[in-house]
């Protein structure tokens, strides 16, 4: 797990027009750049907003990404949904802890 | 002078970004609300305006996450999202880098606090902005409370942060307002969007308007997270400005829970003692 390093190739993809940039045009190399599992890379390219949710990142940065592929906020909230469906339940971070806690 | 106006609002971004799928009524009744706001906060002649925020990795991340940080930039920039989907035209603000590096100075006996020479800003800061000096005209002293990154500063350090913010501003001959701004219970951009504990907000808010520390600083974030979501981690800001006005109480001028707006929209103001 690199939960870290997705949250922050997304986060510098949300504030860096370069990087934003490179993600259309060099994708492959962009991502090459930051140590992510195969997974995380697979969700990354396909814009699988589910999977990152469930792998934890923070929605923060997610629904800018959501926005970045053109998702409009009702779908973003669906995907969500439909990631724990499919993925299970949050892996790690602030939100792993709000369902432990609500459970 | 010294401080001349406090209060706090809501700053999510469905307040402009999705403004129209709101009930219209209670849409435009808050509206209404912010900009009352407006006018008190224009009535007291402020020289600048300080912005506690709580904001959302548009400059801060866990790279090197600051408890506390205040902007010391001639100008910002903002807003750091999309134009469309947040309904504000990207824009520079004017900054007071001289009264920033001031401030700084009088908080630091008593707080750590990091500053920032740059500094973009996102819905945390613009949504209040294009409501409350919807020109840009007014010099902003920009601050920010990590809300987001847990391990969080305590409560108790953010009503000091207040106090030590307010004796800043009273050191200085400019007329100063402050505005906090956070959402009280939320769960925002998270399958739970729209979820809003009214009860918890209410009772947060009799204690923030009758600015009893003690019952302020008593939340654990353990309970928050359960009862008020991760975005309840953003009273931070709220016990702030109570700390800055430490003596005095507060007025609500509106809540209300929007859930398209996912957050319980808030204007209150402070007495400035």
């Amino acid at each position: 797990m690199s939960l870290y390093y997705v949250q922050k190739l997304l986060y510098q993809l949300n504030r860096d027009p370069a990087v934003r940039s490179r993600f259309g045009s060099d994708r492959g190399g962009l991502l090459g750049e930051y140590p992510l599992t195969e997974e995380e890379r697979r969700a990354i390219e396909d814009g699988d907003i589910g999977l990152l949710y469930v792998m934890g990142v923070n929605g923060q940065i997610l629904m800018h990404y959501a926005a970045l592929i053109g998702q409009p906020w009702d779908v973003y909230i669906e995907a969500m949904r439909e990631g724990v469906r499919r993925y299970g339940p949050v892996r790690a971070g602030l939100y792993s802890m709000l369902r432990d806690r609500r459970a | 002078m010294s401080l001349v106006f406090a209060g706090v609002c809501s700053h999510a971004p469905g307040i402009t970004g999705r403004a129209g799928r709101a009930d219209p009524k209670v849409r435009d009744a808050f509206y209404a609300n912010l900009n009352e706001m407006r006018l008190r906060l224009e009535a007291t002649r402020p020289d600048a305006l300080i912005v506690i925020a709580a904001e959302h990795f548009a400059n801060f991340f866990m790279n090197n996450m600051p408890a506390y940080c205040i902007g010391m930039g001639e100008s910002y920039a903002g807003p750091i999202e999309d134009e469309q989907w947040l309904a504000i035209r990207r824009t520079t603000v004017p900054g007071n880098a001289d009264l920033s590096r001031r401030l700084i100075e009088g908080v630091l006996p008593a707080i750590d606090a990091a500053y920032a020479e740059e500094w973009q800003f996102d819905h945390g800061i613009m949504v209040p902005l294009h409501f409350l000096t919807p020109r840009y005209d007014l010099p902003i002293v920009p601050v920010n409370i990590n809300c987001q990154g847990p391990p969080l500063t305590p409560l108790a350090r953010a009503y000091e942060f207040g106090r030590a913010l307010r004796r800043a501003c009273d050191a200085q001959p400019e007329r100063i307002a402050l505005v906090g701004t956070g959402g009280i219970s939320h769960w925002p951009a998270t399958p739970d969007s729209g979820t809003i504990n009214e009860a918890w907000d209410r009772a947060f808010l009799e204690r923030f308007l009758a600015n009893r520390r003690q019952e302020l600083i008593a939340y654990t974030d353990e309970q928050t997270l359960r009862d008020a979501g991760q975005g309840g981690f953003e009273i931070r800001t709220f016990i702030a400005v109570a700390g800055a006005t430490e003596g005095a109480t507060g007025e609500l001028l509106f809540y209300a829970p929007i859930p398209i707006f996912a957050v319980g929209c808030t204007v209150a103001t402070m007495r400035v003692a």
